[in-house]
């Protein structure tokens, strides 16, 4: 099972990858106020159609 | 042009406000708002930096809708041989084990694939305030997976194969699909970095994570040395080769079919509901508990193979933990509806969508249950297993990207609502009810055959021959091609209704809404739309 030796050091590595996006997420303040950021998407939009704007 | 501003220095016009009562009011102010950019766009003419790239996005749902008639056509066919064999009528080209791949590609990378680029390039946009990094290597992204597709649909019926499960292109077309999916990374991860809004929505989060890791799994898996221009040996062999395989297939299903979607989730279905996610704290935790387990989860396709017992059990506990996540998922884009179930009643696109979300509930309870090893010794190899493969694609993927797409087409093309309501009604019927039938004929089949299978007599020979099993199937795979014939009903009518539906709009330019830079001459708005529109006239202004 030679490939495991490829497999687990690839996925572990790819845990610390996580690990470190994770805590940039967090010290870079991305979750600081969630609940607000969850009504935003609906702020963003054109809203219904409008009709043709072209 | 606009003012070069960096993200920190922005803030929103309607900042702070998450009250629920507002978000009528602030729906008003965007159309104002929209209006405002309306007129002063059309004065300077077609200015690409304060438009959306929806081209990109309209090529490639028109696309999904297509490839989806086509994929499931192929599905029915091959449904109809496993129920009449005589009907592949002795060609080889239309043979099931040229056909088979064919329609697990083209449902999965083409139909699903082409999904999953409209959606994340409208959602990416939408939700950073930007225009795609790039025009260019998004049309590239397009034009090149639709030669990906057509490459595939060509090459397999002819019989050129790797015959690895959901990598059975050969080396040239993989190398074109690696080309492609960096592609579409520099684009999306391109686009996310010039965003204009601080904070990265969850859906991003999800597409990301889906884009990244099927990178990755593409190269690893598909690595091989060439022989000749069709034909290559993998650098693994055996039992590595299997890992490999099924370390790539399990988390294609994790991150392609289920990562990519959950973006879909959770965009489309706040946005179909008006209403925010239920709850945003458990969508983060969803977010990273998933990423976290899933990518061990593949031994469980090779339960008591030649792997080492222990990768079997690993593979079974993640497995197993899994379905914390998956249902925290589940629950968070169900309850979304929480107080708004009437929606329920009269929208049949919001239908699409949780009804999706209730498969997706059922088949990451099945799955966990099927990797347990006792189980999976009764339902590995068996029907059970297409059944709970197709509860997930038919019910999981199909619907939350027809509901989706259903979401998308007028708003793409200037619309009030698709041609007709009627027709998504239909649709959503046809298809829940082509699935119930699916996925109950196969699992009686499945737990038949699993059960004839390990019949012993007391003298210790099996009860029953191979053929025998087959044959008690029969029944079950006419109600399956029912149930698939169905579905595709479904979604031809889904065709009719979009085709109308663009040929009576057309194709909207999207204006990106302005946003108002925290230190520029305009202190931030507490309140007062009307306000809120002279911030965005004067940004208008500033910015031609």
């Amino acid at each position: 099972m030679d490939v495991l030796f490829t497999l687990i050091p690839l996925s572990v590595a790819l845990v610390f990858a996580v690990i470190a996006i994770l805590c940039w997420a967090v010290f870079s303040g991305q979750f600081d106020d969630v609940e607000a950021e969850a009504g935003r998407i609906l702020e963003d939009d054109e809203g219904p159609p409008l009709g043709n704007r072209s | 042009m606009l003012l070069p501003l960096r993200s920190k220095d922005l803030t929103w016009i309607n900042n702070g406000r998450s009250a629920q009562g507002d978000y009528h009011c602030i729906s008003r102010g965007n159309i104002d708002m929209a209006l405002t950019a309306t007129g002063a766009a059309t004065l300077a003419g077609a200015n690409p930096s304060t438009e959306y790239n929806d081209r990109v996005v309209r090529q490639f749902a028109i696309m999904t809708v297509v490839w989806g008639v086509v994929g499931m056509l192929v599905g029915v066919w091959i449904a109809a041989q496993l129920a009449m064999p005589s009907l592949n009528f002795g060609i080889s080209w239309l043979s099931f084990g040229r056909l088979r791949p064919l329609h697990t590609n083209a449902v999965i990378f083409a139909f699903g694939g082409c999904a999953l680029f409209a959606t994340a390039y409208h959602v990416v946009q939408r939700t950073s305030q930007v225009r795609l990094f790039s025009d260019r290597l998004a049309a590239f992204t397009f034009w090149g997976w639709q030669a990906v597709i057509v490459a595939a649909a060509i090459s397999l019926p002819l019989g050129y194969t790797q015959g690895k499960e959901y990598a059975e292109l050969e080396w040239p077309i993989d190398v074109l699909i690696a080309l492609v999916w960096v592609a579409f990374a520099v684009v999306f991860f391109g686009t996310l970095v010039r965003r204009r809004v601080r904070h990265i929505y969850v859906a991003n989060w999800f597409y990301g994570a889906f884009i990244l890791t099927v990178a990755m799994l593409h190269i690893v898996n598909s690595a091989a040395l060439p022989a000749g221009l069709m034909k290559s040996y993998p650098v693994y062999a055996g039992v590595q080769d299997a890992m490999v395989q099924w370390w790539y297939g399990h988390n294609a299903v994790g991150f392609f079919l289920t990562a990519g979607f959950l973006g879909m989730m959770y965009y489309y279905v706040p946005k179909q509901v008006g209403r925010p996610i239920y709850s945003y704290r458990l969508s983060i935790v969803h977010f990273w508990a998933l990423i976290f387990t899933y990518m061990w989860a593949g031994p469980h396709h090779l339960h008591y193979t030649a792997l080492p017992d222990w990768a079997q059990s690993l593979g079974m506990v993640f497995s197993l933990i899994l379905l914390a996540p998956s249902w925290g998922g589940m629950i968070n884009g169900i309850m979304t509806l929480s107080g708004a179930w009437h929606k329920l009643r009269d929208d049949p696109i919001l239908r699409f969508l949780i009804v999706s979300l209730s498969f997706y509930g059922m088949s990451t309870f099945e799955g966990p249950m099927m990797s347990i090893k006792t189980v999976s010794a009764l339902s590995h190899y068996t029907d059970w297993t297409i059944g709970h493969v197709h509860s997930g694609a038919l019910g999981w993927v199909g619907l939350i990207t027809m509901g989706s797409l259903y979401y998308l087409f007028p708003r793409l093309y200037g619309r009030e609502k698709m041609y007709s309501s009627t027709l998504i009604e239909v649709h959503f019927w046809l298809a829940t009810i082509g699935i119930v039938l699916y996925a109950v004929a196969m699992w009686v089949s499945g737990v038949t055959q699993g059960l004839m299978w390990r019949a012993i007599e007391p003298d210790g020979s099996l009860t029953y021959s191979f053929v025998e099993s087959v044959k008690a199937s029969y029944p079950y795979y006419y109600i399956r091609l029912l149930g698939g014939l169905l579905y595709l009903g479904g979604m031809v009518l889904m065709a009719y209704n979009v085709a109308r539906t663009i040929t009576g709009g057309e194709p909207v330019r999207a204006l990106i809404p302005r946003l108002m830079p925290a230190h520029a001459t305009v202190t931030p708005l507490a309140g007062g739309l009307a306000a809120g529109g002279a911030a965005t006239a004067a940004a208008q202004s500033r910015a031609h």
